[in-house]
């Protein structure tokens, strides 16, 4: 279950924000603001994707560089949200 | 009066109050102005001479102020530059105006060495966070800058004619023209600018924006000559953590652009009133759409909305005074104080109300010109009869109502406006054309409900197998992140003009028929 989620938000990273970066590889525990991974119109999209995927609703208050900044904090926050 | 004055006056009457917030740094300003007094020698010490350009090249944080300052104490023009741009238009930029030094930090070495590399006239960087000594010729670290004991202070800043900054903008030929603006230019702008918007020393300004764009470094130099503390912040990518900021800083005034508007509006649980503290929120770089305008002031009731608009090279036109706002939310208001703002027609005469020209702008605060480059100077500044000096065109069509509020039509070219930042389409298409495979391409701006315009391109490629991916992995190489496209359409021919010259305006009109 947590490696399922934790691939779906890689694979929405790497299709989406990625390939601008031209890297092979993010670590799960990056920074993806400070690796230029994302910027705000990029946060609303992945809080979209978040929305439709995992069938939650994302709080403004959630949206906070702690739940949503790497692929495993955002994989921690969806596990939190559908425990 | 020089700018760096108002870091230096600040200090000596507030010197114990915070002058600015980083992350988890807060300095006073008389730590500001001792640090940027350092740095001063040590520039000088390392050959950085009176007139020399250094180039400021970070992101938000508080080395950056005390660089800016630091490059003006030693008597030198700053150009600050935007962090996310790559090294061969950096290199450009570094020797379109010659620089001397580079200011920046460790993360973006790799783009700076490159870039230096093609520049000769760089002999100094001086890098934050390096560890050891930098990795690039002329190499210092900012931190032993602070420290250098060999470094004395000297009195040897000039005058307020001298050139303060260089401010790089898109001209439509693709090209970047460096602004140059004297220090009588910069204390002109940020003296008009404060008094409208009422600043005192108990203001406390967040500042989100990047400070390579002029709106965002004025927030820093307006904080600097009023004594305000400015909070500083480096994306707006996380709304909610900047507005918890907000409230544990008790922040007074709120610079935005239409897109970080945009995404505050389309938050769920943003409750009105909540921020009583915000004093001001200003507008600036595009038009707030009167429905932003009216659902922001609902979300705050006790914040004195300012609409406003400027270039570049003038740093601001004008602004609304915010008990116009409910009269004429459509309004971008009258000349700054000290200026005088109005639409002429294509002979150079004052037009009825009502009527569209091209707006004019006359003050203290209008640039000197292009940094050598006449020829495009010559074409904004226009000497006119009756006048002592150049009247600045702005290239935007305006109009003005029967009591003399201006509104914003269009531009006169194709520059783009997205996030509030000014983008030619030529530089993009200049950086496709790079891209194998791609036979013509052409750049448009599409209505976006966040970004007020997003950036398109409308390729026509040789290569069937080239992927919307690949045309932004490619751009996202050259351009600043700003610039790289949002959508890719590729098409089998691009409409000409009777001259044969690939025409924006005519894929405009033409009905999407989207080949992804």
């Amino acid at each position: 279950m947590q490696t399922d989620i934790e691939q779906k938000i890689r694979q929405f990273i790497t299709d989406n924000f990625l390939f601008r970066e031209d890297r092979a590889a993010l670590s799960d525990t990056e920074s993806l603001l400070d690796a230029g991974v994302i910027d705000s119109t990029g946060v609303l999209e992945l809080v979209a994707f978040l929305e439709t995927e995992f069938g939650l609703a994302v709080d403004d208050a959630d949206i906070v560089p702690e739940n949503l900044d790497s692929i495993s904090s955002i994989a921690g926050y969806i596990k939190g949200k559908t425990a | 009066m020089r700018v760096e004055q108002f870091l230096e006056d600040s200090s000596r009457q507030f010197p114990e109050k915070i002058a600015v917030v980083a992350g988890d740094r807060r300095l006073t300003f008389r730590e500001i102005d001792d640090a940027s007094d350092r740095l001063a020698a040590a520039l000088r010490r390392h050959g950085v001479m009176r007139g020399d350009r250094v180039v400021v090249f970070m992101d938000n944080r508080w080395e950056a102020v005390v660089g800016i300052f630091a490059v003006l104490k030693a008597g030198a023009v700053f150009s600050p530059i935007n962090p996310t741009t790559k090294a061969d238009k950096l290199a450009y930029m570094l020797k379109n105006c010659r620089a001397a030094a580079v200011i920046t930090l460790a993360p973006l070495l790799p783009v700076a060495r490159d870039a230096m590399a093609e520049a000769p006239s760089v002999k100094l960087a001086v890098v934050v966070g390096a560890t050891g000594r930098p990795a690039v010729p002329g190499g210092i670290r900012f931190e032993d800058a602070l420290t250098d004991p060999g470094a004395v202070p000297s009195d040897v800043a000039g005058i307020d004619l001298d050139l303060a900054m260089l401010i790089y903008t898109s001209g439509s030929t693709g090209v970047p023209k460096g602004v140059m603006m004297t220090h009588q230019n910069v204390v002109a702008a940020a003296t008009s600018i404060t008094t409208y918007l009422e600043n005192t020393p108990d203001d406390i300004i967040l500042n989100v924006l990047p400070i390579s764009f002029d709106y965002g470094l004025y927030q820093v130099l307006m904080a600097m000559r009023v004594g305000a503390t400015l909070v500083l912040e480096k994306s707006f990518a996380f709304p909610q953590a900047i507005l918890n900021r907000i409230a544990a800083e008790n922040v007074t005034g709120f610079p935005l652009v239409p897109t970080m508007a945009a995404i505050l509006l389309q938050m769920k649980d943003l409750k009105p009133g909540a921020y009583p503290h915000i004093r001001y929120i200003t507008n600036t770089a595009a038009a707030l759409p009167p429905a932003h305008i009216m659902r922001l002031q609902e979300l705050f009731p006790r914040t004195r909305l300012y609409s406003m608009y400027g270039v570049t090279e003038c740093k601001r036109c004008t602004y609304l005074p915010p008990e116009q706002l409910a009269r004429r939310p459509g309004s971008v208001g009258v000349a700054i104080p000290g200026t005088e703002a109005y639409v002429v027609d294509d002979a150079g005469q004052r037009v009825l109300p009502g009527t569209v020209g091209e707006l004019v702008i006359r003050g203290p605060h209008v640039m000197q010109g292009y940094w050598e480059n006449p020829e495009a100077t010559d074409r904004a500044l226009r000497r006119v009869a009756f006048l002592t000096e150049k009247l600045l065109h702005t290239g935007d069509l305006f109009r003005a109502d029967e009591e003399g509020f201006l509104y914003f039509v269009a531009r006169k070219d194709d520059i783009i406006k997205t996030r509030g930042e000014k983008v030619s389409p030529k530089e993009i298409e200049n950086v496709l054309y790079a891209l194998a495979g791609v036979r013509e391409a052409a750049v448009i701006g599409v209505p976006d409900p966040i970004l007020g315009m997003a950036i398109k391109a409308v390729v026509v490629s040789t290569n069937a197998v080239m992927r919307e991916q690949d045309v932004i992995r490619h751009c996202a190489k050259h351009l600043e992140e700003f610039m790289i496209p949002k959508f890719v359409e590729f098409r089998d021919a691009l409409p000409k003009t009777d001259s044969g010259k690939i025409s924006r305006r005519l894929i405009d009109a033409q009905p999407l028929e989207a080949a992804k």
